[in-house]
């Protein structure tokens, strides 16, 4: 009997105490948020509330400013020629995400359920290719618990869908079973695409071509490009020694030259960062907003937006 | 021969009562898998969405984990039996899982030590494994140790069903809380370890009457029939495909979105949890050595069927088979080998055996990942 009983004590002991750990009221966070629609006009620049999990816009004039918040709900968003692209989570009982494709007023103009966690989204400069990149667990043929990338790319135009590019020839690499490829962007020929591609625990810098489905390395230990509104370099996050979590240096790589110069910031950047001009990049950093820093390594990074993630830019 | 044998009732087991301790245990590694699933469902997310991680940092670390446990499994089974202690050895190894649960919260973002995290929860499943399984068969009548493996595994398999559901439930009602994940996990880790303190008892009665000794231990192979249960397991053991081998034909051939493969396993835990225990009792009353071998005939079964049929006969087909698979191999090959072996080396002599399917499973899924590869291009 004074064995059941201290089993059910522990229980409720242990159930109060996961309890009250779990609603642990999170730190209160005040941002100052104006009313009015959000839209994808010029100059503003778009970005997920860490708040509200919804897309909303400030200024880039005045980016710590009041923040206009939509009732658009992201893990990841991406705008491009006035049209945007988020990820969200799917609305189905399995881990799934969806791509909802949406216009300059937010409204949705199309969906594409996709398998896996949201993990990053991209559109052409002209907004006619979308990239998407989920994370996949559990498709690994010898273990358990292993996951893999699943990257998408969508041509608006001739409807040209491929759910997941696994299957893209590398030029002078054997195609390999634990293949991997994330983080696409767009050069403006709608056709030629750099991404992340990994295999045998390295990871790649490609030049891919989304018609031939083909691709070559460019260089190796470079992850999710971003490529400039020149189309000249790419910034891309480099693995560098370290104990820690995103063990990251952000680098920008100049196509010409193949030159790479570490940028200023030197926290972990676990993000596809966006230009906001030729000489400026954004990202996110969990838990500390969205950061600006000159792309050509000078500089100190500085906060654009509190609270906030995937950022990126209504140009036009 | 052993006293154990002696005891023998007629022919008439598969029923009578479960032993309390079989129960407790049953109630512990019940807990315990949920605790464990729990954690094993999202860890990848946690580790490469949450942390940054490499995805593989921790899975090339994989082959040297197998390697460890299996070092550890004969060295605590070792233990056990010198002194007879099997209760110690295996709350050791609940313990220092639960901890490990709460070290996955102190790990923060340090690689290293998230590693050291998860091999210390690897080295708790290694140790606990084989005195739990000698505690079974020494609190068990003989001739209804089948049944009470079933009750076992039935249990534990609930616990493996109700863990990933917990966690995503959790992580569905707080995105991205991952901690809070452990945190619930490590209460049912200590809700479990709770229940093997207070519930389970240590058979004390049998005194070693030889001295045990790493040599006697590995001295049971010179034993004929307990060498021939070890030799066929492994020979078994090598040709058994990986379950995520299973899997991903099943997903290939009906081409279902990849994202249901975590469901399948479902399908066979539902199946194997169903089917334990009348598979247990049906092995006392006609032989465990026959289902031991007619589990595998099942495997082989649901080989064909990968081969030959596709739709819904191949997703129920292959699911049902590959849950009495289970069913009729896991449980009741520890019922074949317990009574093989005297009490005071039973821990030692069930380590070496499950030993030696690990890393026959090991060496197996690693040929066959490499085919895999060889042939998929």
């Amino acid at each position: 009997m004074v064995r059941i009983l201290i089993v059910v004590a522990a229980v409720i002991a242990l159930g109060l105490g996961a309890t009250a750990y779990a609603l642990r009221s999170p730190d209160e966070v005040a941002v100052a948020v104006e009313a009015g629609p959000v839209e994808l006009t010029p100059g503003r620049l778009l970005f997920v509330d860490d708040v509200t999990g919804k897309v909303a816009s400030v200024p880039l004039s005045a980016p710590g400013g009041p923040r206009r918040v939509s009732s658009l709900s992201c893990k990841r968003f991406y705008t491009a020629a006035q049209q945007g692209l988020c990820l969200a989570d799917g609305s189905r009982p399995i881990p799934g995400s969806t791509a909802v494709f949406v216009d300059r007023t937010l409204t949705e103009r199309r969906r594409v359920d996709v398998a896996g966690v949201a993990n990053r989204a991209k559109l052409s400069a002209d907004g006619r290719m979308a990239s998407w990149t989920t994370f996949v667990t559990g498709d690994s043929y010898s273990q358990a618990g292993t996951f893999s990338t699943r990257t998408a790319i969508l041509d608006q135009q001739t409807e040209v869908y491929s759910s997941n590019i696994e299957g893209t020839r590398i030029a002078g690499m054997k195609m390999a079973g634990d293949m991997n490829f994330w983080g696409v962007t767009f050069t403006a020929d709608d056709r030629t695409y750099y991404a992340t591609m990994s295999t045998a625990g390295r990871t790649y810098l490609i030049q891919g071509d989304a018609v031939e489905e083909s691709a070559k390395p460019l260089r190796e230990n470079a992850e999710c490009p971003s490529l400039s509104p020149d189309g000249k370099r790419v910034a891309f996050k480099k693995r560098v020694a370290g104990d820690g979590a995103r063990p990251w240096r952000e680098h920008v790589l100049d196509l010409t030259t193949m030159v790479e110069t570490p940028l200023a910031e030197t926290r972990g950047i676990d993000d596809q960062v966006v230009w906001l001009d030729n000489d400026t990049i954004a990202y996110g950093l969990p838990g500390e907003g969205i950061w600006a820093v000159q792309a050509n390594g000078e500089g100190a990074p500085r906060q654009l937006v509190p609270h906030a993630s995937s950022p990126s830019l209504v140009t036009g | 021969m052993y006293i154990a044998t002696a005891r023998q009732a007629p022919a008439a087991g598969g029923t009578g009562r479960i032993a309390a301790n079989v129960l407790a245990l049953g109630a512990v590694s019940l807990l315990t898998d949920v605790s464990s699933e729990m954690v094993t469902a999202i860890l990848p997310l946690y580790l490469v969405l949450g942390l940054g991680f490499s995805p593989l940092q921790f899975g090339v670390l994989d082959g040297i984990y197998t390697g460890v446990t299996a070092l550890v499994r004969v060295a605590g089974g070792h233990a056990a039996d010198r002194w007879q202690r099997r209760k110690l050895v295996a709350g050791l190894g609940y313990g220092i899982s639960a901890v490990g649960k709460l070290g996955l919260l102190a790990a923060g973002t340090s690689a290293t030590a998230m590693g050291l995290v998860l091999a210390g929860d690897r080295t708790g499943k290694g140790l606990r494994t084989a005195p739990r399984d000698a505690l079974i068969t020494l609190s068990s009548e003989p001739s209804a140790l089948g049944r009470a493996f079933g009750v076992h595994r039935a249990m534990d398999t609930v616990g493996a069903f109700l863990g990933p559901l917990v966690a995503f439930c959790l992580l569905w009602t707080l995105p991205a809380r991952y901690d809070v994940v452990f945190v619930v996990s490590f209460c049912f880790a200590a809700l479990g370890f709770l229940v093997l303190v207070l519930f389970v008892r240590d058979h004390r009665d049998v005194l070693p009457r030889v001295a045990v000794s790493l040599r006697n231990a590995f001295g049971l192979l010179r034993s004929r029939p307990f060498r021939r249960v070890c030799l066929v397991a492994c020979g078994l053991g090598f040709l058994t495909l990986g379950d995520g081998f299973i899997y991903l034909l099943l997903q290939k051939k009906l081409n279902v979105e990849v994202a249901y493969i975590a469901l399948l396993p479902l399908g066979t835990a539902g199946v194997y949890l169903l089917a334990a225990v009348p598979m247990g009792a049906l092995a006392d009353r006609v032989g465990r050595w026959r289902i031991f071998l007619a589990g595998h005939l099942a495997l082989f079964g649901a080989y064909v069927l990968l081969a030959g049929t596709s739709g819904i006969s191949l997703l129920v087909g292959v699911l049902l088979l590959h849950g009495l698979f289970y069913a009729c191999t896991d449980g009741v090959l520890m019922a074949v080998a317990g009574p093989l072996m005297p009490d005071e080396l039973r821990t030692s002599g069930l380590a070496l055996l499950q030993t030696g399917q690990v890393l026959a499973r090991a060496c197996s899924s690693v040929l066959f990942g490499a085919l895999w590869t060889w042939f998929a291009w």
